[in-house]
């Protein structure tokens, strides 16, 4: 992950959930470089900095130790939580904001419980690292939802009132609308196609399952939607206060998951689990989707062949940026989504775009090039599609990648005046 | 001992001495080597491909017992899962690691070079598994690995795979080419 440095710390977590480590948030002093605080994502309480600020909002996260209590006997020491994604920081309450990734092994029937405090957003003083609310979004998560996406830090109107929010667009496939001050959820509406579960229970804060969906050993379980991969990945959202609209760049795939028993040896995936991906309902890989946070509902959708995997970009000037795997940099129109320019670059798009002024006064947009990652590995690492559970299951619903770009890695800059 | 590709301009550079001469193939070969240890600095490439290992020995014996052998090849297959290859080969095909049913081995493609890569490690993330597999279980994981590019013969496959029914059985698949060409058009199959 890219540090954050917040608050007077640079804060910097620890990846690697499918190999069976222990995941943490550090925050190191930006003037010295020493250590002023770590955070464990599992464990007794006084490695997770629970004290006595810790007001969560639901009765699930309140308890002693519950990174132990939680899990089966030592598990919690290998069962992931790592922070790998974006980390919010509000310096009017002097708090971050992060997700914790997913427990290990995928293979949930070796870790009955809710498996804390992973697959969940943390709200953390900066100064001192304790924890001042933490909410699951997946407790017991069943599907590799690591819950590391964006928050994006808003003030508006829920239901007449104006609130402090927290929105997070989660691997899950619901758009969670959270009051950041106490960890409520004000509103949880799915962005995408989800048949796992039917949705979140306002009262308990709990995720409501599919019981057929559920993973279990000895037998395969067809079309699950969302996949491993979410209903969006890390690649995160844009707002612009201009139109009030969340820009979510996201995925439509759905999975065969089988589940078998994981053994814990020092340096290898710890995983227990493959699975086979292909497009969702409609057929399109990636979304596009315009939210509007207010209205709880999307104004328009931009539907993409191949799976949506760079972030997008909105600027002042009413365009949103973001780019294809096959290699198109687009600019849409942020109010209707409209296709207003776009340039081929020479491999696929999977980085974020950024715009700014240069030291000679013009405007210009970046973008990174070079296809890869979990989506794009088959073309980056020239994995085997005949084998169709290679990089777990992504190479088979991406076959037909080497045939629309090449591997790269190239700075392109575009100048908006031409 | 590994000795990197192109470095001829100093094996000529060491006159080969009357024990060299006399001797035979392998003391030859020692010699040679510790002529080339001692004659320059020496040389690492800095663009990370890792380089072949060019020793050339003959055919362990093991090979015979290993090879073409349903029950090593079934053991193999079943260790291949429990101590988590698919976790990044996948059933083959690679994912955090390279493929291993494609026609590419960095390290050499016969049973003792892969028995060598299990059991010791390789640069760049491939763990080391002495201490954790016995040899013989290193042999049998290799036998399957082998298995996966069609360098076994079909008679001697598991009529009943250990990875998930997401793919036909390898008994009932089409056999393809034993060394693609091409390993990102390879047989296509039409499953989703």
């Amino acid at each position: 992950m890219a540090p954050l440095v917040a608050g007077g710390k640079v804060l910097v977590g620890n990846a690697g959930g499918e190999f069976g480590v222990r995941g943490w948030l550090a925050a190191l002093d930006a003037g010295s470089g020493r250590l002023a605080w770590k955070a464990y994502n599992t464990g007794p309480d006084k490695d997770v900095l629970i004290g006595q600020a810790f007001r969560p909002f639901y009765p699930m996260d309140r308890g002693k130790d519950l990174g132990i209590h939680s899990w089966p006997p030592e598990q919690w020491k290998i069962g992931g939580g790592t922070v790998w994604g974006w980390i919010s920081f509000d310096p009017a309450s002097n708090t971050i904001f992060y997700g914790t990734g997913n427990p290990g092994p995928w293979n949930h029937e070796q870790r009955p419980g809710d498996n804390k405090w992973t697959a969940g957003v943390f709200a953390r003083n900066v100064s001192t690292g304790e924890a001042k609310w933490f909410y699951q979004t997946s407790p017991h998560d069943l599907y590799d939802h690591d819950d590391i996406n964006e928050q994006i830090l808003l003030d508006m109107p829920v239901a007449g009132r104006m609130r402090l929010v927290l929105i997070r667009p989660g691997r899950n496939g619901y758009l969670y609308v959270l009051d950041r001050q106490t960890g409520q959820v004000l509103s949880a509406d799915p962005f995408g196609y989800i048949n796992s579960s039917r949705g979140v229970n306002l009262r308990s804060g709990r995720l409501i399952p599919v019981k057929e969906k559920e993973p279990q050993a000895g037998r395969v379980v067809r079309n699950i939607c969302p996949t491993a991969s979410g209903a969006k990945d890390w690649n995160p959202s844009a707002f612009s206060p201009r139109t009030g609209l969340i820009y979510i760049p996201h995925i439509n795939l759905c999975m065969d998951l089988g589940v078998l028993e994981a053994n814990y040896v020092v340096g290898t995936p710890y995983l227990g689990a493959e699975s086979k991906v292909y497009a969702g309902p409609g057929g399109y890989r990636g979304v596009l989707t315009a939210w509007d946070p207010v209205a709880r509902k999307p104004a328009w959708e931009v539907h993409e062949d191949l799976p949506l995997w760079s972030g997008a970009l909105a600027t002042a000037g009413d365009l949103v940026f973001y780019g294809t795997m096959d290699g198109w940099f687009k600019a849409v129109d942020a109010r209707s989504g409209k296709l207003r320019w776009r340039a081929k670059v020479d491999s696929g798009i999977i980085s974020q775009p950024v715009a700014y002024r240069g030291a000679d006064g013009r405007e210009y947009v970046a973008v990174i090039s070079g296809v890869g990652g979990w989506a794009g590995a088959l073309v980056s690492a020239q994995l085997d599609p005949r084998d169709n559970s290679a990089a777990l299951g992504f190479v088979n619903a991406v076959r037909d990648l080497p045939n629309k770009t090449k591997s790269g890695g190239r700075l392109f800059v575009f100048a908006l005046d031409g | 001992m590994r000795l990197p590709k192109g470095r001829t301009g100093c094996l000529s550079h060491p006159p080969l001495s009357p024990p060299c001469i006399q001797g035979g193939r392998l003391a030859c070969a020692l010699f040679l080597c510790l002529g080339l240890t001692a004659c320059d600095r020496e040389q690492r490439s800095l663009n990370g491909q890792p380089k072949a290992e060019t020793i050339a020995l003959a055919n362990d014996p093991r090979d015979l017992s290993y090879q073409e052998n349903s029950y090593q090849l079934s053991q193999g297959q079943r260790l291949y899962k429990w101590m988590n290859c698919s976790g990044c080969h996948a059933n083959g095909g690679g994912g955090m690691g390279p493929p291993l049913m494609d026609d590419e081995w960095r390290y050499g493609g016969r049973m003792e070079d892969i028995v060598r890569t299990i059991l010791h490690g390789r640069p760049n993330g491939m763990p080391r598994f002495e201490g954790k597999i016995t040899e013989q279980e290193a042999w049998q994981i290799a036998s399957y690995v082998r298995s996966l590019s069609a360098q076994q013969g079909q008679d001697v496959l598991s009529a009943r795979p250990d990875s998930m029914s997401a793919s036909e059985p390898p008994t009932l698949a089409e056999r393809g080419k034993v060394l693609p060409e091409n390993n990102l058009t390879g047989p296509k199959d039409e499953q989703n």
